[in-house]
């Protein structure tokens, strides 16, 4: 079971708290009836599935119920790090500190 | 006397403490502390199994959780008799009964060895090969006999009566393994005052200890140590020491599942205490020392009965005062048999001869077991063991060939060696690396935070293990937030060290193929299985593996793994390390259904959700069905009416006089605010703006992607209020759907939204009289139709109580929808019916509200859709406001496939034989004359009989069927094909009349 730091709550809770809401950094058009047919399914259907780093969402359904971004390890499931919703997609992330290491 | 073979003044356990246990019928003695095994070899029983494939006698080839041969039945009662039980690990109590397995009449004469001697069909990927054809025949004939042919124990056919436990553990350092290494982890971190949990499977402590007769620490032999380390632990306060306990599973971020096994060794568990507890535990740190285990020899019949681990038959001596044979013999590759023979020759056991496969090996071990008088040979293999039911000699010849020699033995002691347990680590992602130099993979790269320490680290010898435990617990405990350490680390005085040895096939393992030389006992895998799978093209160990099943049985190839990783690559001529390990996966070794589920099963499995109307309806005698969560009435049977019967009275009332039906479990959302309003416009396909308050609308819910979510009447109680109304199983996912967008989309709407499920009792009050049932008990609210016209909301009292009171209808009459905070609903309910009893009102449970509403061409979301389903398919495009510029699904109902002709729409269905009820997801088609497969126009999705219309009625998807209205329809049935027309939804009332009637 994973650990998840809620960005709201301050808290690193288990993973029973929290459901995993798909990925993140995937803004509805302001106008949305006016979208092409390709832009729509780049926004509904189109997803990055990565093998390494994904900007995903998480909600704390029940914990503080707020939606969150987090971006994790597909690789070896590892939380870098987690931020409020509407903060921008993070630049530059912090080295994690539990990275795989050599002994 | 506790058996013929038990040692006067060898091993630890008290002679006076006997207990009286049972095997396949037969009584036998043994002393408190022993295992099943120990007990069962100290009456000179070694035949205690029946291979699983070929049928062969089995006996014990370890003395632990490695074992793959000796499982057993242990029973208690008839349900609670355990299959697969490893003799090795069932600690005796006095009354036990066991039982052998896959064995039949008996276990000395066995039919199913049949096998053994027909087994040149039963080679690797037999299976694969034999049974492929006729395909049907799989499932019907071929599976199951082969399942009753092969096989382990048979599961108890009762409900398990035993109660499991479970608990969440947080600590600092957890130590897995409670052999020297990590008793002296523990002792390092726990020191530092580091909230530490040592764990280890084995009843007592000690690890390697109890057998090793050459350890002294701190003074003391090595085993008293231990005692002495664990008693220590076991006073401080920061130390939880958890025994029987074996951790099986190693997940993310240092989260380690353990079980517990609780009350299996006690004779009389009682009902106070758990069968076994699961611990899920959170670390800092791990320190993983747990260990390796001694490898076999692979050589033709080294199953036979009496055939063992060197280690093994140590630990029966040393621990258990258990001789495993009155004439040994010995094969290795590595000095620790030597250790075994000496302890057992010590103990005025003969040693028939030590046959060592090494040319010119020197060591102290060697010189004392010459000195001691037994016969040493170099350079030579047993090439073969003799006996059936029991090892009766070994056969010995130079390796590189030459004469044979027998030499009769009643056991063999075999070490090709130890193999490190890597199994955790490797469980918690980390990369195992292969250290040629040794011939063993030992941990590489770590992916979490944890270190290895001692044996299953590769690291060789008592001093340099307790080296390392001691700096990797004083470590740990830092790197965990502890201070410095404050004890000291223990001192070894005297230790056995030995290393190296063998991988793969000793030189009687073949090249005949006629040979058995098992590399995995429990699936019955021979050298030449694996051989044969490289012949056939297996490359990978991973092929290899699930070819011949190497290391796929349940003691998931403890001794097998690195003999068949060998001799695969042996075959294929690559080095090891290309070949590659297979991957380890969690559980270490089998956990019981129970631990895993624990508490939650009957009652506790999943939480029930009742009504307050609850209490009533079940004191009317009413039949429940079970919605989610919830406890519905389904129908109120009166005395001798089947639930047909009672359906199509409590229908006929309704329509004729008044219904009561509780509502309660409608999904229920208050949606509030200056924004609310604008919130509700772009969530629903409906306009808002525009409604008044104290007026409903019957509003849809799209996803993006402009398929039919949701549905339910909505009722504005003020400017900035909405009393939102969702289906009773998709409140949940509305209330996150609603929230995900106010806080993601758009979080600059001032809104509030809060479920009021479970505030709300709801009671349906629907029929002709339901007006006149109402009127007498509410307070402040105008009851007639000018001021209260159908699809409106007023707010007053009832009975006393406030309440929401909608006039609205699921049954297409006159109807209300009576909300009162859930602690009066029972009340109100109560007021309520003994004022319908005035008017011939009947209660009416789900199945009847499906009808009516049926009747009524009303859909439910989840049954007349099912999520490719648009609001025009189900006719129900006058809900989406046309003028709107956005919402939640706007754009999706633009796409191409959405707009496209020949869309499956919902229809009424009427069949032509008014009588037939149609099935519900029956298939449709046009033409029921045509070639199977036929092709699938639609299918049913509500059907009922309607005593109000007094025949069957239904509504199903169909392609473009508002254009074929009239047609003639087919559902083909096994019993033949029923005749449908197509017609429109509504089958009662269609003007709508009796809305007000």
């Amino acid at each position: 079971m994973l650990l998840i730091r809620c960005p709201y709550c301050e808290e690193e809770r288990p993973e029973l708290e929290f459901r995993n809401a798909g990925e993140a950094h995937i803004a509805r058009s302001a106008n949305m009836a006016g979208e092409s047919d390709d832009d729509f399914e780049k926004f509904f259907f189109i997803r990055s599935n990565p093998k390494g780093i994904i900007y995903e969402r998480w909600r704390h359904i029940h914990g503080c119920a707020r939606f969150f971004n987090a971006v994790r390890d597909t690789v070896t499931d590892k939380f870098v790090m987690t931020y409020k919703a509407g903060e921008p997609k993070p630049s530059k992330l912090p080295k994690n500190s539990n990275e795989m290491a050599s002994k | 006397m506790s058996g013929a073979f038990r040692i006067p003044r060898a091993g630890r356990l008290s002679q006076a403490k006997t207990a009286r246990f049972s095997f396949d019928g037969q009584s036998y003695t043994g002393i408190e502390g022993d295992t099943l095994a120990s007990a069962l070899l100290a009456n000179g029983v070694h035949l205690v199994g029946r291979s699983f494939k070929y049928h062969r006698p089995r006996g014990f080839l370890s003395a632990g959780a490695e074992e793959p041969n000796a499982l057993v039945e242990v029973k208690r009662d008839d349900a609670r008799k355990a299959p697969n039980i490893r003799a090795t690990v069932q600690e005796l109590y006095d009354g036990l009964v066991a039982q052998s397995q896959n064995r039949w009449p008996s276990l000395a004469f066995d039919v199913g060895a049949v096998n053994d001697i027909a087994s040149p069909l039963f080679s690797a990927g037999f299976y694969y090969k034999t049974f492929m054809w006729p395909k049907a025949a799989w499932k019907s004939l071929y599976e199951p006999k082969i399942r009753a042919a092969a096989g382990l124990g048979v599961s108890p056919d009762k409900p398990d009566p035993d109660h499991y436990s479970s608990r969440y553990a947080h600590c600092d350092v957890l130590v897995l393994g409670g052999g020297a290494a990590g008793i002296t982890a523990a002792l390092a971190a726990a020191e530092t005052g580091a909230r530490v949990i040592l764990a280890d499977e084995q009843a007592g402590f000690g690890g390697s200890l109890r057998f090793e007769s050459g350890a002294r620490i701190d003074g003391q032999d090595g085993y008293a140590w231990a005692q002495a380390a664990i008693a220590k632990l076991k006073a401080m306060d920061n130390v939880r020491v958890l025994s029987r306990t074996t951790a099986f599973g190693y997940y993310a971020q240092n989260f380690v599942g353990l079980v517990e096994r609780v009350s299996d060794h006690l004779q009389n568990p009682g009902h106070d205490l758990p069968r076994e507890r699961l611990w899920q535990v959170r670390a800092k740190r791990v320190v993983l020392a747990t260990g390796s285990i001694e490898r076999h020899m692979v050589f033709a019949d080294n199953d036979r009965p009496g055939i063992m681990l060197a280690s093994a038959a140590r630990i029966f001596l040393n621990h258990y005062g258990v001789a495993v044979g009155k004439n040994v013999g010995v094969y290795t590759a590595n000095d620790s048999a030597y250790s075994a023979a000496i302890d057992l020759k010590k103990a005025g056991v003969n040693i028939a001869a030590i046959v060592d496969l090494r040319d010119h090996p020197t060591g102290p071990v060697i010189d004392e077991a010459r000195a001691l008088g037994i016969e040493v040979n170099f350079g030579r293999a047993v090439i073969r063991a003799g006996g059936k039911l029991r090892v009766t000699s070994m056969t010995v010849q130079p390796k590189n060939g030459g004469g044979e020699r027998t030499i009769p033995v009643d056991a063999i002691l075999m070490s090709a060696g130890w193999t490190p347990s890597v199994h955790l680590f490797s469980q918690s992602r980390g990369k195992v690396a292969f250290n040629d130099e040794t011939k063993r993979f030992v941990p590489g790269i770590y992916a979490q935070d944890c270190v290895s320490v001692g044996a299953c680290n590769g690291t060789d010898g008592l001093s340099a293990s307790i080296d390392e435990a001691y700096a990797a617990g004083v470590k740990a405990a830092k790197d965990a937030g502890a201070k410095t350490a404050k004890g000291t680390k223990p001192k070894v005085d005297a230790s056995e060290s030995w290393s190296r040895g063998m991988l793969g096939a000793a030189p009687g393992a073949g090249p005949d193929k006629t040979v058995k030389a098992f590399v995995d006992f429990q699936n019955d895998v021979t050298a030449k299985d694996i051989r044969q799978a490289v012949h056939e093209g297996m490359r990978s160990i991973e092929h290899v593996k699930r070819f011949t099943t190497n290391g796929m049985a349940t003691d998931q190839g403890k001794t097998s793994n690195m003999h068949g990783l060998a001799i695969a690559a042996e075959t294929l001529g690559k080095p090891i390390p290309e070949v590659g390990l297979t991957t380890f996966r969690a559980p270490y070794t089998p956990v019981t259904f129970g631990a895993i589920v624990s508490h939650s099963r009957g009652p506790l499995f999943d939480p029930t959700r009742k009504t307050a109307i609850h209490p009533w309806a079940e004191a009317q005698g009413a039949v429940f069905e079970d919605v989610g969560q919830w406890k519905r009435a389904w129908y109120f049977p009166k005395a001798g009416e089947d639930m047909h019967k009672a359906v199509d009275r409590e229908c006929v009332a309704v329509r004729s006089k008044a219904g009561l039906f509780d509502a309660s479990t409608l999904g229920k959302i208050e949606v509030v605010g200056p924004d609310a309003a604008r919130f509700m416009e772009l969530l629903y396909t409906n306009p808002w703006e525009k409604l008044e308050p104290g007026r409903c609308r019957y509003g849809i819910m799209l996803r993006e992607d402009g398929f039919i979510y949701d549905d339910g009447v909505v009722g504005r109680l003020a400017p900035d209020r909405f009393h939102v109304t969702t289906t009773t199983g998709g409140a949940p996912r509305v209330m996150n759907h609603m929230e995900d967008y106010l806080q993601t989309e758009f979080p600059h709407l001032n809104v509030w939204l809060t479920s009021i499920t479970e505030q709300w009792a709801v009671i349906a009050v629907q029929g002709p009289k339901s007006r006149d049932i109402i009127a007498p008990l509410v307070e402040g609210i105008d009851m007639s139709d000018e001021a209260l016209p159908h699809m409106s909301v007023r707010e007053g009292k009832i009975c006393g109580v406030p309440t929401r009171l909608f006039r609205m209808s699921f049954t297409g009459e006159r109807g209300f929808e009576v909300n009162v905070p859930a602690d009066y609903g029972q009340a109100v309910w109560e007021a309520l019916w003994a004022e319908g009893q005035k008017h011939g009102a009947t209660a009416y449970g789900t199945e009847a509200m499906h009808v009516l509403r049926a009747e009524k061409g009303y859909i439910i979301v989840g049954q007349d859709t099912d999520g490719t389903v648009t609001p025009n398919d189900a006719g129900l495009d006058w809900a989406v406001g046309k003028k709107k510029t956005d919402f939640v699904g706007i754009r999706g109902l633009t796409r191409p496939d959405l707009v496209a002709k020949g869309r499956k729409q919902l229809v009424g269905l009427k069949t032509k034989d008014p009588k037939v009820v149609l099935e519900e997801g029956a298939q449709i088609v046009a033409d029921p004359k045509q070639a199977i497969p036929m092709k699938m126009i639609g299918h049913v999705t509500s059907s009922y009989w309607s005593e109000n219309c007094g025949r069957s009625i239904a509504l199903g998807l169909v392609a473009g069927g508002r254009d074929r209205m009239g047609e003639t329809l087919y559902v083909p049935m096994p019993n033949g094909v029923i005749e449908v027309e197509v017609t429109g939804m509504v089958f009662f009332d269609e003007t709508g009349g009796r809305l007000n009637g």
